[in-house]
């Protein structure tokens, strides 16, 4: 059995006195989508922050071979991890290009092939170009978001709720994107969704979280068809 | 919370002590740690406790201590009778420098009462005022004597009365901090959104606390005034807003008792330190405010109460 | 008419010195939200290692170009060492280290360098220029001063770190996922405000004569001219700066005569908070309490 991209074992971690995540155990295989899963509060946010690096944890964490759960936040970026956080985490103030042109930060190469494809997945990107980032609707800033975060050319992508406060329509517009950009891109992806219908039709290893524990775990249809999950997330 | 009101009865006996053995001069000292402390009071009701950060309170000490010298030279009013007045006017200064900065919170009220310290002396000089305020030379204002026939040198009785205003001002600040009103201003430092939620008008209250707070710096400029029996605008330049702060963090933010601390570090600190070198007071001061903040974030009177509880 | 002109010329050229100061420290403001209010008395402190370095025996330009090079690393230091570890503490903390911090320039100064007035040497020479609207001094240091902001306008616009210090002072978490050392980038803006205050500092020394009180007014004036510029906007806080040199000095020429240049700034500041709190440039100022 070979590693896996991303291994996080018995993970510990808060904000300040308040504890979020009590010992989770879980793994991401490298070429695949996984997702997390669980209600308001259940700590999966504060995962992928720990995964990062931006809140304090103790606990494992394996990403390619290396431990880098002391690492700060640019060092894991640099390692491969790029995250799309909560909130979609626009820089309002600059312009879409700059935006994009920071998801490339790190790298030194030049940019504009994959700025093409980004436009070709898209495609409002390009015509927004100028544009304050801030005065984008809420999809075009998720667009924008997985598209500056895939500029990354990262190993592992960190999606964080990409359907958070959009409409139904964008929401089944972004997705549709998000299939066709994990199967071109060959990006090894973790999401974090409350819808977890939308999560587990793009999945093909799911997590179940309930208040900081990994609860459940299984191939993707095996957890969509758990009687316990369908009555809990999926309703029906 | 309370302090002991035993060793406060303790330690006003032992204030109204030094006249047997003190010297004028010392007595004069001590009269001045009284006046700055009343002064520094007043800085830590609206930046320790309240959190809007002044820079400026020099110059409210300044306006109090001219309203005191310019009643006293041209109405021969008695200086005991010049005290109600400076306040009156002070707060009514705080309260229009604060309206406008404190609307909007942060550091805008540190810079604007920076400018104010900074133009004070300019203001004080300025010749259309000069019939009042004496310009660039000053008032002299002379010193009162003891009242009543009582045997005290005028050093003597000054420090008694200064003393005695100082003790009434900080027993009512003391009671205003430890009710409804002390709880607003430390709810609306540490949580704003909180204490707004709470229907708190918070741009109000931190201007009232403000005035409340010019006021005594005012009424600390006017006892510092009689006791130095001269004003003169280059004794109120920005320097004094800083000593005023350095003297607040020292002493200790949010704490009363700090503000005597922190006067009695305004005024002994620089006379050890001048004989070092002339420099060396603005290196003292800095170097002990940053080692202040990094080290001892509550002031001595912080440190006091941990050795206490320790 | 000559007169008036001649009052805005040499508005613009003081104004020159306000607005490198404003955007120091604006772009401070900008990174970390607080007001360095050590920033004139960094800008004096450089400008005595200029004439240390001249009188050494160095070339003025050479001097020049070292000092703006130590005053980078110096604030880039203070930034580290001092302001570093304040990252999230309360604003009284933050505004206490920045006022020890210019006590201590401002002694270590006097001891250092002497606290009497000192000549600093113009590389323009004092004689008219332009017909006699200015002086040489006077149109050298405002070529100086635009040109520093331009080059600081086209680094922040057009480089790649340029971009990073500015998506770190707008979004800091933002900016460490994408994998932009933020604290380093302080750090770096740090020491770009301290180099623009040691060419305000060595430009308005020939003119005000240098001593260790020598920026306590130019700070003041850099303050109004942020605010009226907006201090959520670098090209506002420079704008702002030029009009406060020229507002000054007409109201020196025609108004209130020179003893009451330093009401002037509070006086513009008061305006400004209450008739356009965000300044002329600014974004709305939502009330951080």
């Amino acid at each position: 059995m070979t590693d896996p991209l991303l291994r996080v074992a018995g993970l510990h971690g808060g904000y300040g006195a308040t504890k979020v995540l009590h010992g989770i155990d879980f793994a991401v295989d490298e070429g695949g989508v996984t997702t997390l899963l669980g209600a308001n509060g259940a700590g999966k946010t504060t995962t992928l922050r720990a995964i990062s690096g931006m809140i304090r944890t103790t606990g494992e964490i394996v990403f390619a071979g290396r431990p880098i759960a002391r690492l700060p936040t640019e060092a894991i970026a640099a390692a491969g991890i790029a995250h799309v956080p909560d909130g979609r985490g626009t820089f309002s103030e600059l312009t879409v290009e700059e935006n994009l042109r920071l998801g490339a930060w790190r790298r030194r190469d030049d940019i504009r092939p994959d700025l093409e494809r980004m436009f070709g997945y898209f495609p409002r990107l390009r015509q927004r170009l100028r544009q304050q980032a801030g005065t984008l609707s809420g999809g075009e800033q998720q667009m924008l978001a997985i598209a500056r975060a895939l500029l990354l050319r990262p190993k592992l992508l960190l999606l964080d709720e990409p359907s958070f406060g959009l409409a139904p329509l964008i929401v089944r517009d972004i997705f549709a994107i998000l299939r066709t950009v994990i199967a071109q891109e060959g990006t090894s992806v973790l999401v974090v969704e409350q819808n977890a219908s939308l999560a587990l039709a793009i999945a093909d290893r799911a997590y179940l979280l309930e208040t900081g524990r990994i609860v459940l775990s299984g191939p993707a249809a095996e957890i969509g068809r758990d009687e316990a999950v369908r009555r809990s997330y999926l309703g029906y | 919370m309370r302090a002991p009101l035993l060793i406060i009865a303790l330690l006003l006996a032992a204030a109204v002590l030094p006249p047997i053995f003190a010297s004028g001069y010392q007595l004069f000292q001590l009269t001045l740690v009284a006046a700055y402390a009343v002064a520094i009071l007043g800085l830590n009701l609206v930046t320790g406790f309240n959190g809007q950060v002044s820079l400026g309170h020099g110059a409210f000490f300044a306006v109090g201590s001219y309203v005191t010298a310019i009643l006293m030279d041209r109405w021969d009013v008695p200086y005991w009778a010049t005290l109600p007045p400076a306040a009156l006017i002070c707060a009514a200064l705080g309260f229009l420098i604060g309206l406008p900065a404190l609307r909007l919170g942060g550091l805008y009220l540190a810079l604007t009462t920076l400018a104010l310290a900074a133009a004070t002396p300019q203001i004080l000089k300025y010749r259309l005022l000069e019939s009042w305020t004496g310009g660039v030379q000053g008032i002299v204002i002379l010193k009162p004597d003891a009242p009543f026939g009582l045997k005290l040198s005028g050093d003597a009785w000054l420090y008694l009365f200064t003393l005695a205003v100082a003790t009434l001002l900080f027993a009512l600040t003391a009671n205003l901090v430890r009710g409804r009103i002390g709880r607003a201003m430390i709810a609306i430092r540490d949580q704003p959104l909180a204490a707004e939620a709470m229907g708190i008008d918070l741009a109000m209250f931190k201007t009232r606390t403000f005035a409340v707070s010019a006021m005594l710096t005012g009424v600390a400029g006017s006892l510092a005034a009689v006791a130095i029996g001269f004003v003169s605008p280059d004794s109120f330049s920005a320097a004094l807003s800083i000593t005023f702060f350095v003297g607040m963090v020292v002493g200790g933010g949010a704490s009363i008792a700090g503000a005597v601390f922190g006067a009695a570090f305004i005024q002994f600190v620089p006379n050890i330190a001048d004989q070092v070198s002339k420099s060396a007071p603005g290196a003292v001061y800095g170097v002990i405010l940053i080692a202040c903040i990094f080290l001892l974030p509550q002031g001595v009177a912080g440190l006091l109460r941990h050795t206490k509880r320790a | 008419m000559d007169g008036l002109l001649h009052q805005i010329f040499s508005g613009i050229a003081t104004g020159g010195i306000y607005a490198a100061v404003a955007l120091a420290l604006v772009m401070i403001y900008q990174s970390t939200h607080h007001v360095n209010f050590a920033q004139g008395e960094m800008a004096m402190f450089s400008t005595f290692i200029a004439l240390t370095l001249i009188q050494a025996g160095l070339s003025y330009w050479l001097a020049f170009v070292a000092t703006v090079a130590i005053s980078f690393v110096l604030g880039a230091l203070i930034q580290r060492v001092l302001l570093h570890p304040l990252a999230n503490a309360p604003v009284l903390a933050s505004v206490g280290v920045f006022i020890g911090l210019m006590l201590i320039l401002n002694a270590l100064a006097g001891w250092l360098f002497g606290t009497t007035l000192k000549t600093f040497p113009s590389p323009f020479g004092a004689g008219p220029a332009m017909g006699g609207y200015v002086s040489r001094h006077e149109l050298g240091s405002t070529s100086v001063t635009l040109l520093v902001l331009i080059s600081v306008w086209a680094f922040f616009r057009f480089t790649r770190l340029g971009l990073a210090m500015r998506a770190a002072a707008f979004n800091p978490a933002s900016s460490r996922l994408v994998g932009i050392p933020v604290a380093r980038m302080l750090a770096l803006g740090w020491g770009l405000a301290a180099a623009i205050g040691a060419v305000a500092g060595m430009m308005v020394a020939p003119v005000v004569f240098l001593d260790p009180n020598m920026m306590a007014g130019v700070l003041l004036y850099a303050f109004a001219g942020a605010l009226l510029g907006g201090i959520t906007s670098p090209l506002g806080a420079v704008i702002g700066g030029f009009l406060v040199g020229i507002i000054e000095n007409l109201a020196g020429a025609y108004v209130v005569g020179t003893e009451l240049k330093l009401a002037v700034a509070l006086v513009i500041i008061v305006a400004v908070l209450v008739l356009k709190p965000s300044g002329l440039f600014g974004r709305t100022v939502t009330s951080r309490v």
